[in-house]
C-alpha cells in the first residue's frame, strides 16, 4: 500500500489521527486511548496486516509523552509509524500491545522501566535493566544524575 | 539482584542460570523452572551490562555517538556503525562516494563472517565440541588482521564517519582479502566435516527449539532466526542501502525453523557474504572514500530512521531531533533483545540441553541487548 | 634380561627369608600400597600432561610448553597450585558426605589396579574372578558421584550426579555384556589366563566379527561410563557449569580430576587385555624373525602402548564429538546398544562351543 492509500484508510479507522509525510514512512499521530482498537485494526485487516513491530520508542517531550511504534508488513511490505501521545505526564498510562505483537512486551517494559511509561494491562510489568528499587525513570529530560551523567 | 532461589510450590526447581554461567556468552541472568530435566519457563532478568548508551547519546555530537554503539553488538560493530552513518546521512542529505560505499560494504560483510564465525565457535562449545572454537579463530584471526591494518583495530573498528569511511584502505588490503577468499574457502568445508555433519551434532539441532514463521514474526525475532522460518527479513534486500542493490547475492533460506535451520542459515550466510566480498574486491572504484562534509554535524529538525542487518538481524537507529548539536532522542532497535524474548517459547517442554543449543543458535550478544 | 617378574619374585623371596610370613605379606602390601599411590601420581601427570597435548594437536595450538620441557612440568605446577587451595565447604552442605565422596571416587579407583597384569607375573592380585572383580568394583564410584552431588547442595551438582547415576548404571550393563563376551570366548575370569590364551593371537583378530562389535561396544559403554565426552552429561559445563564437581576445590577436587584418568587407564588397560593381548607382543603366524623381534620388547612396553592407545582413542573422541543429551544417551544404550550386544553375545556363544575363532 502507498502513502496515500495507508493514509485514506487510517482516516477511516481513527478519524482524529493527523498525519505527518515528512520521512521516509507515514507518520500517524493518535491520541493514546485510541491506539489499542488501531493496533488491533492493524494487525488484522487484510489490507493492513502489520504483523511485525520493529521498535516501540516512548519520548520525552518535556510537557508531554509519546510512544512510537514502527510497525511493517512482511507480507505486504510497506511500513507505519505510529506516534501515540499521552497527555499526562506525571502518570502516563497506555494500552499494552504485548497480546497482539508479544515482542511488544520486552519492549513495553524497557519503555516502563527507563521512561516510566505505564502500559495498562501488560502481563508483567516490570523493571528490565535497573534494580527494582530505582528511583526515577532515566531518559526523562529531567532525571538528574550529578554522579553519572555527562553534559555536553 | 538475586531472587527465586529454591523450588516452587509444584515441587519444581528453580535454577539461577548466569550472569556467569559458561553458556550465556556474557552477562545474562536466566531463572528458569525445571521439572526434573525439563524446562518449564525461562525468564530473562536483564541489566548486568546496561549503560543506557540511548541516554549518553543524547549528550554526545553526531559525529561521536556512532562510536559508542561498537559498544553494542561488538561483534559486528562495524554494522552498527554503519547503521548510525547512515541515519546521519540521511538527515543532512550527505552522498557517499562510491568508493565509500564499497569499502563499508567490504567492511561489513567481512565483518558478518568474523561474527559468524565466532558464533559457530561458540556455538559448538554450547553443545560440547571445543576444538571448532578454536579453527573458527583460526580465519577469524586472518580478518581481524585485515581490519587491524585498514582501520587500526581489530574489533570495535570505528572506521565509519558521516559520508564514507575515516580513511582510505591500506595498500594490503586487496591482496590479503583475496587470500582470504581462498583460505575461507577451503576451510568452510573443512567446518562441514567437522561439526555439520556430524550426526551427533544434527541429532542435537533438528527439532530442537522450534518456532514456527508466524510466532516468529511476532516475537519481532530477525536475521538468521526468522529466516531460518523462511520469512524474507534481509534489510539488505528489502531497503538496500550503500549500494547493496548492486551486488548479487541470494538472501538464505531454511524452513525447518529449528535450531539445525538457524545453523544452516549462518554458515550458508557465510558463503554468500563471501560471494558479495569477491565481488567488490576487485572492482573498488576509484575516487573520494569521504564526502566533504561540515566539521560540525547538526541535523535538521525532523526525525529519521534507518535500518541495517547486522550479524544478528535487524538492526535500527531512530534518532529525533531538534536541531541541535546532539540527539534529542535516540532509540536502538537491536536484534538480539528481540531474539531473546522468543527464547522462552522457544525452548518451553524440553531439555536443559536444549535450552542451551538454541541460545547457541540465537547468537546472543549481550551488550547488545542491554544497551 | 631384566624383567620385573623376577624383581618382584625376588622381593618375594628376600622379605620371606628375612621375615616370618605373616609380616613379610604385611610389608609387601605396604610397598604395592606406595607402589599404587606412586603409579597413581605419575599417570596423572602423565595422562593430564597427555590430555592437553592431545587437544592442543587436534585444536590447531601449541598447548603448555612453557613449564618445564615442552611444558612437561606443566601438571605438576597445577597439582601444586590445587594441593595450596583452599579446599571450601559451602554453606548447607553434608560436610561429612561431601568430604568422603571424592575419597570414595578415589579409592574405588585405586581398588581396580589391583587385578591388573602389566606384565608377565607382574600383577598385584590375579584373583580367579578378575574380570568380574573388576565389573563389580566400577560400578561403585557412582556412589562418590550421587554423594558428590547429593552433599554439594547446588542444584547443579544435583542434576549432574543424577544425570550420571543414570548413565554408569546404564551404560554398565553393555560394558559387562562386552566384557562377558570376550570371557565365554577366553573361558576364564582370570586376567592372567586371559593374557595367556592370546599367546598365538589377540582377540580382536582371532574372534571374528563378535570380538569387532565387543570392542567397539566395549570403548562407547566405559567413555560413558568415565563421563567422558561425548557422555560427559555429568559434568557438561555448557549446560551445568561443573556438575557434581562444581562445588569442589583445591585438592578435593583434584581427586576427583585424577580418579577420572586413572579410571581412563583401567578401563584402557582392560579393553587392551580383553582384546588386544595385554602384555603379549604382537606376532603374525610363521614369521619367525619379525616374531623373535617382537618378543624382544619387554610386556611392559607392550602392555602401556597398547593401554596408551586406547586412552588416544578416547580422548580423541572427547575433543571432536559434540555431547549427546541424556535422553539421546539412554536411548542409545537400551535400543541399540544393549540389544546389540545381548545378541552379540550370543553369536559369540556360538562360534565358542563350534570353536569358529583361530
Amino acid at each position: 500500500m502507498t502513502k496515500e492509500e495507508l493514509k485514506t484508510k487510517l482516516t477511516e479507522l481513527v478519524p482524529t489521527a493527523t498525519f505527518d509525510e515528512a520521512g521516509e514512512w507515514l507518520n500517524v499521530l493518535i491520541d493514546a486511548k485510541d491506539w489499542l482498537p488501531m493496533a488491533k485494526a492493524l494487525r488484522n485487516y487484510f489490507d493492513l496486516q502489520f504483523d511485525y513491530l520493529f521498535n516501540v520508542t516512548a519520548v520525552d517531550w518535556k510537557t508531554y509523552l509519546s510512544v512510537v511504534y514502527h510497525l511493517r508488513s512482511t507480507k505486504l511490505e510497506h511500513v507505519v509509524v505510529v506516534k501515540a501521545k499521552i497527555a499526562d505526564r506525571n502518570n502516563p498510562e497506555i494500552e499494552t500491545v504485548s497480546n497482539i505483537w508479544r515482542t511488544a512486551e520486552l519492549h513495553e517494559r524497557e519503555a516502563f522501566d527507563l521512561m516510566g511509561v505505564k502500559f495498562l494491562h501488560h502481563p508483567d510489568l516490570r523493571r528490565l535493566f535497573l534494580t527494582d528499587d530505582w528511583v526515577g525513570y532515566p531518559l526523562r529530560k529531567d532525571y538528574e544524575d550529578p554522579l553519572n551523567m555527562i553534559k555536553l | 539482584m538475586i531472587e527465586e532461589v529454591g523450588t516452587t510450590t509444584e515441587g519444581d526447581l528453580i535454577i539461577n542460570v548466569g550472569p556467569q554461567h559458561p553458556s550465556t556468552h556474557g552477562v545474562l541472568h536466566l531463572v528458569i523452572t525445571l521439572n526434573g530435566e525439563t524446562v518449564k519457563k525461562v525468564e530473562p532478568h536483564l541489566g548486568y551490562i546496561h549503560r543506557s548508551i540511548e541516554k549518553m547519546c543524547e549528550s554526545l555530537s553526531y559525529r561521536q555517538f556512532i562510536y559508542v554503539t561498537s559498544r553494542m553488538d561488538y561483534l559486528s560493530s562495524h554494522i552498527n556503525n554503519q547503521g548510525c552513518a547512515l541515519v546521519v546521512e540521511k538527515g543532512l542529505q550527505i552522498e557517499v562516494p562510491e568508493r565509500g560505499k564499497v569499502i563499508r560494504v567490504l567492511m561489513a560483510e567481512l565483518t558478518r563472517i568474523a561474527s559468524h564465525l565466532l558464533w559457530w565457535g561458540a556455538m559448538g562449545m554450547d553443545i560440547g565440541a571445543f576444538t571448532p572454537f578454536f579453527h573458527a579463530f583460526r580465519e577469524r584471526e586472518a580478518i581481524n588482521d585485515i581490519m587491524e591494518e585498514t582501520c587500526g583495530a581489530r574489533l570495535t573498528m570505528n572506521y565509519v564517519v558521516p559520508g564514507g569511511v575515516m580513511a582510505d584502505i591500506h595498500p594490503n588490503f586487496q591482496k590479503k582479502v583475496n587470500e582470504f577468499i581462498k583460505l575461507l574457502k577451503s576451510k568452510i568445508d573443512e567446518y562441514y566435516i567437522l561439526l555439520t555433519g556430524n550426526i551427533i551434532l544434527q541429532e542435537r539441532l533438528k527439532g530442537v527449539g522450534v518456532i514456527s514463521a508466524e510466532d516468529a514474526i511476532n516475537f519481532g525475532c530477525s536475521g538468521p532466526v526468522v529466516r531460518a522460518c523462511g520469512v524474507k527479513s534481509d534489510i539488505r534486500k528489502i531497503a538496500p542501502y550503500d549500494g547493496y542493490e548492486k551486488v548479487k547475492f541470494d538472501e538464505v533460506f531454511e524452513t525447518a525453523g529449528d535450531s539445525f535451520a538457524r545453523y544452516m542459515v549462518r554458515m550458508n550466510e557465510i558463503r554468500q557474504s563471501l560471494s558479495i566480498v569477491e565481488q567488490l574486491i576487485d572492482n573498488i572504484p576509484e575516487g573520494e572514500f569521504q564526502a566533504k562534509t561540515k566539521a560540525v554535524l547538526k541535523l535538521p529538525k525532523g526525525e529519521f530512521y534507518s535500518r541495517v542487518e547486522t550479524a544478528r538481524g535487524e538492526f535500527g537507529v531512530y534518532i529525533i531531533s531538534e536541531g541541535g548539536l546532539t540527539p534529542y532522542r535516540i532509540k536502538f532497535r537491536s536484534p538480539g533483545f528481540s531474539n531473546l524474548a522468543a527464547l522462552h517459547h522457544m525452548v518451553k517442554g524440553s531439555k536443559i540441553a536444549d535450552m542451551v543449543a538454541t541460545m547457541g543458535t540465537l547468537d546472543l550478544v549481550i551488550p547488545d541487548i542491554d544497551r | 634380561m631384566f624383567s620385573l617378574e623376577s624383581l618382584a619374585h625376588n622381593i618375594d623371596l628376600g622379605l620371606n627369608n628375612i621375615f616370618p610370613p605373616t609380616v613379610a605379606l604385611l610389608s609387601e602390601m605396604v610397598i604395592i600400597g606406595v607402589g599404587v599411590i606412586a603409579l597413581f601420581a605419575v599417570l596423572g601427570l602423565v595422562l593430564v600432561f597427555m590430555e592437553r597435548k592431545v587437544s592442543a594437536y587436534m585444536q590447531i595450538r601449541k598447548g603448555p610448553n612453557r613449564v618445564g620441557y615442552q611444558g612437561f612440568a606443566q601438571t605438576a605446577a597445577d597439582t601444586l597450585k590445587l594441593v595450596l587451595k583452599e579446599g571450601l565447604t559451602p554453606d548447607g552442605a553434608d560436610k561429612f558426605l561431601f568430604n568422603l565422596a571424592p575419597f570414595i571416587v578415589m579409592i574405588v579407583a585405586m581398588l581396580l589396579m589391583a587385578p591388573i597384569a602389566f606384565t608377565k607375573g607382574f600383577q598385584i592380585w590375579d584373583i580367579n574372578i578378575g574380570v568380574l572383580y573388576i565389573s563389580a568394583i566400577s560400578s561403585l564410584s557412582v556412589i562418590g558421584i550421587l554423594m558428590a552431588g547429593w552433599a554439594s547442595n547446588n542444584k547443579y551438582s544435583l542434576i549432574g550426579a543424577m544425570r550420571s547415576g543414570a548413565q554408569i548404571v546404564s551404560y554398565e550393563l553393555s560394558a559387562g555384556l562386552a566384557i562377558l563376551a570376550m570371557v565365554v570366548l577366553t573361558g576364564s575370569l582370570q586376567i592372567s589366563e586371559i593374557v595367556a590364551s592370546q599367546q598365538n593371537g589377540w582377540w580382536i583378530f582371532k574372534g571374528h566379527i563378535p570380538a569387532v562389535i565387543s570392542f567397539i561396544i566395549f570403548i562407547i559403554a566405559v567413555t560413558a561410563e568415565t563421563n567422558r565426552a561425548p557422555f560427559d552429561m555429568a559434568e557438561a559445563e555448557s549446560e551445568l557449569t561443573a556438575g557434581f564437581h562444581t562445588e569442589y576445590s583445591g585438592m578435593r577436587f583434584a581427586f576427583f580430576f585424577l580418579a577420572e584418568y586413572v579410571n581412563i587407564f583401567i578401563v584402557c588397560a582392560i579393553g587392551a587385555t580383553l582384546y588386544f593381548g595385554g602384555w603379549m607382543p604382537f606376532h603374525v603366524g610363521t614369521w619367525e624373525a619379525f616374531n623373535h623381534v617382537m618378543d624382544f620388547i619387554p610386556g611392559v612396553v607392550w602392555f602401556f602402548g597398547k593401554t596408551f592407545g586406547l586412552i588416544f582413542l578416547i580422548m580423541w573422541f572427547r575433543w571432536t564429538f559434540p555431547r549427546l543429551r541424556i535422553d539421546q544417551l539412554l536411548n542409545l544404550e537400551w535400543t541399540y546398544l544393549l540389544p546389540i550386544s545381548m545378541f552379540n553375545l550370543l553369536l559369540m556363544t556360538i562360534i565358542a562351543i563350534n570353536g569358529w575363532y583361530f
